[in-house]
């Protein structure tokens, strides 16, 4: 019997023959990220007892959850991280002018194939969209690996999802993932490997397979997975130089459950309030008015991204009483935009373009919203409180429906107009 | 090590943001602030209530959503003793064991106790009794309990170090 990506990796990083599935293992990560919470992380370590991280180079930081920041107290915590770089001579810190982590460490040139990544973050599933294994763990975890180069990891039961058929006008990756997590549910993949597949995903750009991993983990996974391939290769080739292996699941290798999706027929899919999984399609929401668009944030504010949504608002004005707030998720994405005359056109449109960072998306600041207001967002999360109001609502859809849907102020189906 | 207290019970896919939200991840730094604002956006009283020791128990994926340890470390200071649920969302786990919160897997038990009534849990039998029965729940693995035991990750690296220096 094959065996896994995540078995392959894991018996690799773990300096092993093979493991199996259950198998606890101790592995040496590749790359260690963490952002705005470095500062308590940091707390966590000085408590260790020991003064110098193991691994500097490992580290990367980007400042991202709340940049610039909003108040004295953001402004301490970054001022803490600062020095903390400083005094641990981490090369790998990106200030507030350089963007979403998840959009930074590809970028950058962080992230390879079969490389073993770990984040202070949820999202850190993203770079799977670039064969890495990459999950979240919390700052306890960040702290000691700084200290000793090690963490334990469960072998996880890997789960193969196939995208096939022909993506329809109007639909994106966003659409899809939303499908799925609609029909798996927020814990339909709990603590598995979820590699992404099928000719769908064959074709995807790397933003749009980097959307899929993004939101693996709203279904519980510990980490989306797409195989690389040319496109990944092409991809890399001006952001690294380093060398990689390409490790991959077996022909015969035993997924726990292999799911089939056909999405010829598929409809803009939006999440509804509170939960991630309560997915409708967007003609049975279709006329719910908003007070607030967003369009970012490391799920969906990548280029391609802002190409979809300058494409439908060009030339046009947002709907009175509507603001459409835009968070290139990267300062390279913004530069590009701008050279792509795509921001004048969303400011044309009556967008606010905002810098690079996560914005209103934990609640924490530019863009919050107010007790009884509605979002209508590009991003992965709606829980109540989510935006820093729990007697507000947030939907969640694709770039296309958030841009067309701000031309109207309601919640539109972009096939609608299409037809 | 056994706890005996009173349960407060939720449902399915109580997430972080209802448990310790958003707008707080980087203003509040204080534990002992942390369990002020424990389940703020799902059960007001909670965190005024609260009893030490008391034992949540919830439905499926009981913090799912976002890796924030503060979760965990809320419900720790708010004197939680145990979280029984159906299942735990991945990191959620990790950081409660990590923060020396224990945590009971069993669905059985969850589907049989009441909010309000008192409950018992052995963690070294693996014994769970309430009104109604008396459920096994499996151990932890050994290397995740030893971070238990070891009052969570911190204390528990700071021990592992030590003792790797004193060879």
């Amino acid at each position: 019997m094959g065996k896994t990506f995540a078995e392959k990796i894991l018996a690799l990083k773990s300096g092993k023959k093979s493991v199996i599935v259950g198998e606890i293992v101790t592995v040496s990560p590749d790359i260690v990220m963490s952002h705005d919470n470095t500062a308590a992380i940091a707390k966590k370590f000085k408590q260790i007892g020991i003064d110098k991280v193991k691994h500097p180079e490992k580290i990367v930081i980007p400042l991202d959850h709340c940049v610039p920041a909003a108040t004295e107290k953001y402004a301490a915590n970054h001022k803490e991280i600062r020095e903390f770089v400083q005094e641990q001579k981490i090369k790998n810190f990106y200030d507030i002018n350089t963007g979403i982590c998840h959009q930074v460490l590809p970028e950058k040139g962080h992230i390879i194939p079969g490389s073993l990544i770990l984040g202070a973050d949820s999202h850190t599933t993203t770079y799977g969209a670039f064969g890495a294994f990459s999950t979240g763990i919390g700052r306890s975890e960040v702290a000691s690996i700084w200290a000793t180069d090690e963490i334990w990891l469960r072998v996880p039961e890997a789960i193969k999802i196939n995208i096939e058929g022909e993506i329809p006008s109007g639909i994106y990756p966003k659409d899809i993932i939303l499908h799925i997590i609609g029909d798996l549910g927020a814990d339909g993949a709990l603590y598995k490997a979820v590699e992404f597949s099928g000719k769908v995903v064959k074709e995807m750009d790397n933003g749009g397979r980097m959307t899929l991993c993004n939101m693996a983990v709203e279904i519980g996974a510990k980490i989306g997975y797409v195989e690389p391939d040319e496109r990944t290769i092409q991809w890399l080739a001006p952001k690294t130089n380093k060398k990689y292996e390409i490790i991959k699941s077996d022909d015969d290798a035993e997924f726990e459950k292999i799911i089939d999706y056909d999405i010829s027929g598929l409809e803009p899919q939006v999440a509804c309030p509170h939960t991630v999984d309560n997915v409708k399609p967007v003609s049975k929401v279709a006329g719910t008015k908003f007070n607030q668009a967003l369009i970012g944030t490391c799920t969906n504010g990548r280029i391609e991204d802002l190409k979809i949504a300058s494409k439908i608002l060009r030339g046009k004005k947002i709907s009175n009483g509507v603001r459409l707030l835009v968070f290139p998720a990267s300062m390279e994405v913004f530069a590009q935009a701008m050279e792509l005359g795509i921001l004048q056109e969303l400011v044309k449109s009556g967008a606010v373009i905002m810098n690079p960072g996560c914005g209103p998306c934990l609640g924490a600041h530019e863009g919050a919203l107010a007790s009884g207001e509605v979002c209508l967002s590009t991003a992965n999360r709606n829980f109540k409180g989510r935006m820093g109001c729990k007697e507000a609502e947030v939907y969640l859809a694709s770039p296309a429906t958030v841009a067309i849907s701000s031309l109207y102020g309601e919640i539109t189906d972009i096939t609608r107009d299409l037809k | 090590m056994s706890i005996k207290r009173k349960v407060w019970k939720y449902g399915d896919d109580v997430n972080t943001d209802v448990i310790f939200p958003g707008k707080y991840t980087y203003t509040i730094t204080d534990p002992k602030e942390m369990a002020i604002y424990a389940l703020e956006d799902l059960d007001p009283k909670f965190a005024k209530e609260v009893k030490k020791e008391d034992i949540i128990v919830a439905g499926r994926n009981f913090g799912c959503g976002s890796s924030r340890e503060q979760a965990a470390t809320c419900l720790k200071y708010a004197g939680v003793g145990a979280i029984v649920a159906k299942s735990f969302s991945r990191i959620f786990f990790r950081n409660a064991i990590n923060q020396g919160l224990p945590l009971v897997q069993c669905k059985e038990a969850v589907e049989n106790i009441s909010s309000g009534e008192t409950i018992t849990i052995d963690f070294e039998k693996g014994e769970l009794s309430c009104k109604k029965d008396i459920f096994k729940f499996p151990p932890l693995p050994e290397s995740v309990l030893g971070i238990l035991k070891d009052g969570g990750l911190i204390p528990h690296t700071k021990k592992i170090l030590k003792i790797k220096e004193g060879k």
